[in-house]
């Protein structure tokens, strides 16, 4: 165990912020943030689009737990520990489908959708002792939803999950706003991949917009092809051609808020689009404006965000809408899911548009992702040097007064901030 | 112009000849000659990589890892072959082999064709990533060859996982 020190250097006075790598190396320190972090905070599980029907499920791993994310028969979204209360096997071991109960293979339990117990082969062989009925499925000690995203916290104690994600809730409903009913859903089709590097490395690619044109010049040179001329910024103080802001939202969580400028499906035409897209657009454009007024309209429609729930689910809400989650698979390695995220009344030309856009900049086969994983993974790879060139520099923008650039590092000074805090706290 | 009813007929097509063409554009691929393998494409060339999870969906309704019409192909030859390209900077060393060749089916000058594929790929430090899957090509059959009309990659591995990305042309 790693003592209960601090990993940061956080100096307001002079303006210097430094990380020491080892957070990003040590074994000692994942062990540390599984009993801690994931173990403490609202943890994303999924979107209840995934489970349309009664009795669909998805099986995945959160926070190392295998569960089952399921709708049972009544409804209700559930998530079970998928490991079977006699022996500790998998009870479910299909990635998705439709039951109504899970049965383990091994001895024969079988358990309801709802999670309580249907069946103990031979059970007459059980003294009166064995109260049947208390074996069901376990579940996390939490398990809520806003907006129909939901998260498990392993920790009873915890503060609820509306609480917790605070004044993020403003975020998330700007991204639900795009669907004129506020029910949004995840699309067929997910992206898993392996990224070489240490989870929080993720974390704050998410939301760094410091790097997009040194790691993504292929990206804006494919916009230009494509008759999106992206103009470098006449302020010499942006990175951007944009204005953009990154924002503490509390709890860890924060998020960047720029004027797009790389299209949006909802509903910001780029020529990448098509022309026949324009009318199409437009209607997307006026609904919103009738709903919500035009200042919320334009809010929904022209401005980005890269919003980050502490510790590890990102919604990138701009050329299409993304959720990415990740999880630590070792100090050097992290699991990435990612799904694409639609209103759910959206044509099916809108809808093949939401797609492309998204494939433009995302993904494993995107113009972008690639590049991000290759600079993370480089990052780790030179991390084998921590030792001997110990910290990593994170004081851009510490000398700002007023609003912080989302090309400026305040937001990930705000995520390391917290896990410092709730890495040291947890042992103090 | 009189309206002609009868459907063109079908084109001789041997798997030989298919093979040969396989072969072909694979080196190309594998050696990085991608503008040569882009002169192999159809005017109305399509590449798609379906997620691992739904091999089956609709492109227009499925998030795929790959969904490019002709452009975006060549903006993706573009992409790629630009050494800021960073996926494949150093560039990986590939070295595919195409098996179990079938003629499935042949329309008009259309030859559906399928293929499986082992694909290595090598990165710096020895890194390797083994691709496997299969091809699903529609072939045009023209009198300078064939053109690849669409190339369909269904990947067998469940989840992309440790191969990471698809940075390169599969």
């Amino acid at each position: 165990m790693t003592g209960a020190r601090s990993y940061v250097v956080d100096d307001r006075e002079k303006g210097i912020f430094l990380l020491d790598r080892e957070a990003l190396v040590s074994a000692d320190v994942l062990r540390g943030e599984m009993q801690t972090i994931f173990s403490k905070c609202w943890i994303y599980v999924g979107h209840g689009s995934e489970l349309k029907r009664n009795g669909d499920f998805h099986t995945r791993k959160v926070a190392g737990r295998p569960v089952i994310f399921a709708r049972d028969q009544k409804g209700q979204v559930r998530c079970h520990l998928n490991t079977c209360r006699h022996r500790g096997a998998l009870v479910c071991t299909e990635r998705k489908g439709n039951a109504r109960r899970f049965n383990c293979v091994y001895h024969g339990w079988i358990y309801n959708n709802d999670g309580s117990m249907a069946r103990v082969p031979g059970d007459e062989a059980y003294t009166e002792a064995f109260d049947k009925s208390t074996y069901g499925l376990k579940a996390p000690a939490r398990f809520e939803s806003y907006k129909d995203f939901w998260f498990m916290n392993l920790d009873a104690d915890a503060q609820s999950l509306s609480d917790y994600l605070g004044e993020a809730k403003f975020y998330i409903d700007l991204v639900v706003d795009q669907s004129p009913s506020g029910e949004m859903e995840v699309l067929a089709g997910t992206q898993e991949y392996d990224v070489n590097a240490n989870w929080k490395l993720m974390v704050e690619n998410s939301v760094d917009d410091y790097h997009l044109p040194s790691t993504h010049s292929t990206w804006l040179n494919f916009m230009a092809n494509s008759g999106v001329k992206v103009e470098p910024p006449k302020d010499p103080s942006l990175v951007l051609p944009t204005r953009g802001i990154a924002i503490d939202l509390g709890n860890g969580h924060f998020t960047t808020d720029n004027v797009n400028f790389r299209g949006r499906p909802v509903a910001a035409w780029i020529p990448i689009y098509g022309e026949e897209a324009k009318p199409e657009m437009d209607a997307i454009r006026a609904e919103l404006v009738e709903r919500l007024g035009a200042a919320r309209a334009t809010r929904v429609c022209d401005t980005n965000r890269n919003l980050v729930i502490f510790p590890n689910l990102v919604i990138n809400d701009g050329s299409s809408v993304t959720i990415r989650t990740f999880f630590p698979d070792g100090p050097d390695r992290m699991h990435v899911t990612a799904w694409a995220l639609g209103p759910v009344e959206e044509s099916e030309s809108a809808r093949a548009r939401r797609l492309d856009a998204f494939l433009t900049f995302y993904g494993p086969g995107g113009f972008a992702t690639p590049d991000d994983v290759e600079a993370l993974e480089l990052v780790q790879q030179g991390l084998a040097n921590y030792a001997d060139d110990r910290w990593s520099e994170m004081s851009r923008g510490m000398g700002r007064e007023g609003d912080q650039l989302n090309s400026d590092e305040h937001h990930l000074r705000t995520f390391w901030r917290h896990w410092d805090k709730m890495m040291t706290g947890a042992r103090a | 112009m009189s309206v002609s009813t009868s459907l063109p007929a079908d084109v001789a097509v041997t798997r030989a000849e298919v093979e040969d063409f396989l072969y072909h554009e694979a080196a190309l691929l594998d050696d990085w000659r991608l503008k040569e393998w882009e002169a192999l494409l159809a005017d109305d060339a399509t590449y798609y990589v379906p997620p691992n999870d739904d091999l089956e969906g609709d492109y227009k309704s499925t998030l795929y890892i790959i969904s490019d019409d002709r452009e975006r192909i060549h903006q993706r030859i573009i992409r790629v072959l630009d050494p800021n390209c960073h996926a494949e900077f150093p560039r990986s060393r590939l070295c595919r082999l195409v098996t179990n060749v079938r003629i499935m089916g042949v329309e008009g000058d259309l030859v559906t064709v399928a293929a499986n594929f082992v694909c290595y790929r090598y990165r710096r430090y020895q890194r390797e990533f083994v691709y496997v899957g299969s091809y699903r090509n529609v072939l045009r059959k023209t009198d300078e060859g064939f053109r690849i009309k669409e190339r369909r990659v269904l990947l067998a591995a469940h989840e992309l996982g440790q191969l990471g990305s698809v940075s390169f042309i599969l």
